[in-house]
């Protein structure tokens, strides 16, 4: 194909995405939208294998293995393991600008100064091409690393809360500013060896900071995370694209950064913090310290006397979390509220911003679920009702629910908006056992005069709700 | 002058990104994400020109490990976002 068809194709494709976003951003258009921004991907992907020269016997079982490997994980994946499986993908995406940037470099065979005359004569400088290779290396190991570290907390194969170990905030700066000047230092260089040598040093120390930066972060703060990871991930492939010259990686990862960006400040500012306290605040592991002392005691509630209560109920709302996530309760929750519509009460499901692992994590279980869309409530909308209603029962939610956050001027949470659960007539509080959540920090909501713990793994306590209803 | 075009790009690009996403309901949000990971995915065209190049040096072989890394990226992100909107769907008819 001529070079000027492969550049119009590319502007289409660059179109197709930018149409594709526009329409995942409302609900009546999200499934045509995904499919306009991946016929957008299959165009760009066909009119590069068009590009003559290319060597086909690889790519073929590239594409393949690629392919089903992705395709194997997409179908199996539970929508509890959403948020693990979209790290997974989002840190594959990073090591792939990394290997591109990797690459280019290894263009050279041997002789870096001559590939540098001969590629940097399309750029303003030769420096130039050297800057996009560092960038893409740099973007794309933080965001692989910092994926993995998120995939292996959420899905629990390390402890999901924030590790905090002394001078951390100083070591991570030193790594920081030591992948800065080898990356500066690798501009500099012409001679192949020391390039490669500095190359080398850029990946491990870039590898580096996605492993430090996330390791402090919480498991509560990690919808801020995983939206800033799949932000850099767009960067990453925006920087491959100013490595290989290409209009439509630029385009396409700009707009992923861009994106990605502004959800991580929805979230921060869902929970009242800046994206810097997220960061380097070290949150949840010193939460335990602030705080006053909480005066009362959590009384456990039968499900037997749950039940009565319940019965009685007019109004109800539930308040999902990350607990009904783990617990997968998600289709009992759904059975309960539909028993209990028919038993007369008016049932809502209450979602905040950041409850759950990633943006929008509840909204996809109850989704799954079938819950009815007129029954999803956004936080300010059943605050405004809750002193009307009987019982909120919350499963699972913990730092969301917190009056802590609203009353105690000393609480790490304090200034975050919450869901008022502590206004509704009584609150049953589904837990496991008696700990404070994942952050750390106490609850004082469990110890309010109309609140009842019901402990027990969710998804079976929701199940014998149901059952006493059935007989 | 190619270059500065694309940094030209890259700007306008960044707004446009700004712009298309600051006004989306909050149940799209994980949508919105997976599938905005998977566009992520288009490094896949610089791995493909890197991984189809003639000679069998380094680069070549860390092109095609980029090609198998990007591809599941963007036909696993597209999948499941696919199968996540299509609840969503039911949900509304």
């Amino acid at each position: 194909m001529p070079e000027s068809i492969i550049n119009v194709s590319y502007i289409i494709a660059a179109i197709l995405f930018i149409l594709g976003i526009k329409m995942l951003g409302s609900a009546s258009t999200a499934v045509k939208g995904n499919r306009v921004s991946s016929l957008g991907m299959l165009i760009a992907v066909i009119v590069t294998l068009s590009k003559s020269g290319l060597d086909y016997t690889w790519i073929v079982a590239g594409l393949a293995l690629g392919g089903v490997v992705g395709l194997i994980a997409a179908k199996r994946v539970q929508m509890t393991g959403m948020p693990e499986l979209v790290a997974l993908f989002n840190g594959f995406g990073g090591l792939a600008s990394l290997f591109v940037g990797w690459s280019e470099y290894e263009k050279a065979s041997g002789d870096w100064s001559a590939y540098l005359k001969s590629a940097g004569d399309a750029m303003p400088g030769q420096w130039f091409l050297a800057l996009v290779i560092v960038l893409a290396v740099i973007i794309g190991g933080i965001t692989f690393t910092g994926s993995i570290v998120a995939y292996l907390k959420l899905s629990g194969k390390v402890g999901g809360t924030a590790t905090i170990f002394p001078l951390q905030k100083l070591i991570n700066l030193l790594v920081m500013l030591g992948a800065v000047m080898v990356g500066c230092y690798f501009i500099t260089i012409v001679d192949n060896e020391t390039a490669r040598f500095v190359l080398w040093w850029v990946i491990v120390l870039s590898l580096l900071i996605g492993v430090l930066g996330v390791i402090p972060i919480g498991g509560g703060d990690m919808p801020v995370v995983i939206a800033l990871l799949n932000s850099f991930s767009g960067l990453g492939a925006a920087a491959a694209g100013f490595v290989i010259t290409n209009t439509v990686l630029v385009v396409a990862g700009c707009l992923v950064g861009a994106s990605g960006l502004i959800l991580s400040i929805i979230m921060c500012k869902a929970m009242n913090r800046s994206l810097g306290n997220v960061l380097f605040g070290g949150f949840g592991a010193l939460a335990s310290s602030g705080g006053k002392e909480v005066e009362g005691e959590m009384k456990a509630l039968s499900v037997e006397d749950a039940y009565y209560v319940l019965e009685a109920a007019q109004s109800v709302v539930f308040v999902p979390g990350y607990g009904m996530a783990v617990a997968q309760a998600q289709h009992v929750v759904k059975e309960l509220s539909e028993i209990l519509e028919r038993n007369g009460a008016e049932v809502r499901h209450a979602v905040h911003p950041v409850a759950g692992r990633m943006p929008g994590h509840m909204n996809v279980l109850l989704a799954e679920a079938d819950v009815p869309y007129e029954q999803l409530c956004e936080m300010e909308e059943v605050n405004a009702i809750m002193p009307t209603v009987d019982v909120a029962i919350v499963i699972g939610a913990n730092d969301v629910v917190n009056p802590a956050a609203l009353e105690d001027e000393e609480s790490p949470i304090y200034g975050m908006p919450i869901i008022n659960v502590h206004q509704a007539r009584s609150v049953f509080v589904l837990k496991r056992g008696q700990g404070a959540g994942y952050s750390g920090i106490i609850n004082t909501l469990f110890f309010r005069e109309n609140c009842r713990m019901v402990y027990g793994d969710a998804k079976a306590t929701v199940g014998s709700m149901v059952a006493q209803f059935e007989e | 002058m190619e270059l500065i075009l694309l940094l030209f790009t890259f700007v306008l690009a960044a707004f446009l990104g700004f712009e298309l996403i600051s006004k989306v309901p909050s149940q799209l949000h994980t949508p919105l994400m997976s599938g905005s990971n998977a566009i992520s995915g288009i490094t896949i065209v610089g791995a493909l020109i890197a991984s189809g190049q003639q000679d069998d040096a380094i680069s070549k072989w860390l092109g095609l490990a980029a090609l198998v890394l990007a591809t599941i990226n963007v036909v696993g992100g597209y999948y499941v976002t696919d199968r996540m909107l299509s609840m969503f769907k039911t949900k509304k008819d």
